[in-house]
């Protein structure tokens, strides 16, 4: 459906929700969260399991705020704003607790994901390469991860393609300082 | 992955429904018309008690340079309410507001400079220190503090997510609010005098709101 066409229908269910009808609100949640769950998904990816949660904060964030919607803006610019606030609060907390787990555990992560499918895998590695900066973590996130070409890496975070390579080169070395021992013990295990 | 809806959701989304309700009152116009009259009554018999008006208070108000003194200030006021009502709410931005504050802020060094060019040398310096310039800005802050307290309580209950900006906003209009009131205190009537210390004296609420709203405006 047309993104305009969805505004207005859904903009409509809200105001009916605000005037107090309790049926016209269900609707217009149900229909709002396949929205931000479509919306978080593509951003929270790497934590699947992390979406649905933050799907409910957000409804319960527009529950609670939804008197400052106020009628002549557009519903998607103030739901987009809430959910992208909500989303934010999420990456933020959760870089707090990642800078202060210690290495080994994230090494731990990589061994016990041998039984799990390659989506886990790779969960995994986008786990790895969090506590890198973005300048690294985005080139290695599209090129290693995703398969996109620099260009098009580039053209997406909009550094330059030699930033995009330089972000890789250092990003993996980085890693591989980083995880280096962990990488040695997982070559013994193999070997043995 | 979710690609169905998950049952929790739907449930979650079956009690919120329920609280459907005609939506209370909360809009940022009434909220701000209930709140900030209080401090702003709190920050004139601030100024009233522990400074008192000045001495010559019916009669100044015939000097141009006592209307730009508070003037300008009040625009800066006006401009932070706009702000406040604009950046509580999700997805609105502040747009042309600040021209508010900006031209205020503008005159003041307008005249404040054209006052000290058409003066000589030798007669500068008292009109940029005055005899109260170590205690303007502070004064200034302490007036605005009630304000300030009145703006983040509106902004609690809105939903700012741009808190930094937001606290900017609150602090801007008890800035405004502070330096207006004040004003009707302070001796000084110069154009320099104005143009630099009042102008500090309404930035410093700012830069606070701007350093406290991540931390307050939380929600």
């Amino acid at each position: 459906m047309p993104t305009l066409d969805v505004e207005l229908e859904l903009r409509a269910l809200f105001l009916q929700a605000l005037a107090g009808d309790e049926s016209a609100y269900r609707l217009f949640l149900q229909r709002l969260a396949g929205h931000l769950r479509a919306y978080l998904g593509r951003r929270l990816f790497g934590w699947p399991d992390d979406v649905e949660d933050l799907v409910q904060e957000c409804l319960l964030a527009i529950h609670n705020k939804r008197h400052t919607y106020e009628a002549a803006q557009p519903l998607s610019a103030w739901v987009h704003a809430i959910a992208r606030h909500k989303l934010i609060d999420l990456l933020r907390a959760r870089s707090v607790r990642e800078a202060l787990h210690d290495p080994l555990e994230t090494s731990e992560a990589l061994f016990a994901a041998s039984d799990r499918d390659a989506r886990d895998a790779r969960r995994d590695v986008i786990g790895l390469i969090e506590h890198l900066p973005d300048k690294q973590r985005l080139p290695i996130l599209h090129v290693k991860i995703e398969g996109l070409s620099v260009a098009e890496t580039a053209r997406r975070t909009g550094l330059s393609e030699s930033a995009v390579k330089v972000g890789i080169h250092r990003g993996l070395k980085a890693l591989a300082k980083r995880f280096g021992v962990a990488q040695a013990q997982d070559a013994n295990a193999q070997g043995a | 992955m979710h690609k169905e809806p998950d049952v929790r959701t739907e449930n979650w989304i079956e009690l919120l429904a329920s609280q459907a309700e005609p939506a209370p009152s909360r809009r940022a116009g009434p909220l701000m018309g209930r709140r900030l009259p209080w401090g702003l009554a709190a920050s004139v018999l601030l100024m009233l008690s522990a400074y008192g008006l000045r001495h010559d208070f019916p009669e100044v108000l015939r000097l141009p340079m006592f209307w730009l003194k508070v003037g300008a200030p009040l625009a800066v006021a006006l401009a932070g309410i706009v702000l406040l009502g604009r950046l509580g709410r999700p997805g609105v931005f502040a747009g042309r507001a600040w021209w508010g504050v900006v031209l205020p802020v503008l005159l003041l060094w307008l005249a404040g400079a054209w006052q000290w060019l058409a003066t000589s040398p030798l007669e500068r310096p008292p009109l940029l220190w005055g005899q109260t310039w170590r205690s303007c800005v502070f004064s200034i802050g302490l007036i605005a503090l009630p304000v300030f307290v009145a703006a983040l309580a509106v902004l609690r209950q809105l939903a700012p997510t741009r808190p930094a900006w937001a606290g900017a906003a609150a602090g801007t209009l008890a800035g405004g609010a502070g330096a207006c009131v004040y004003a009707f205190h302070c001796p000084e009537l110069t154009a320099p005098f104005l143009a630099v210390w009042y102008v500090i004296g309404m930035a410093l609420p700012a830069l606070v709101g701007a350093a406290l709203g991540p931390r307050l405006l939380r929600w």
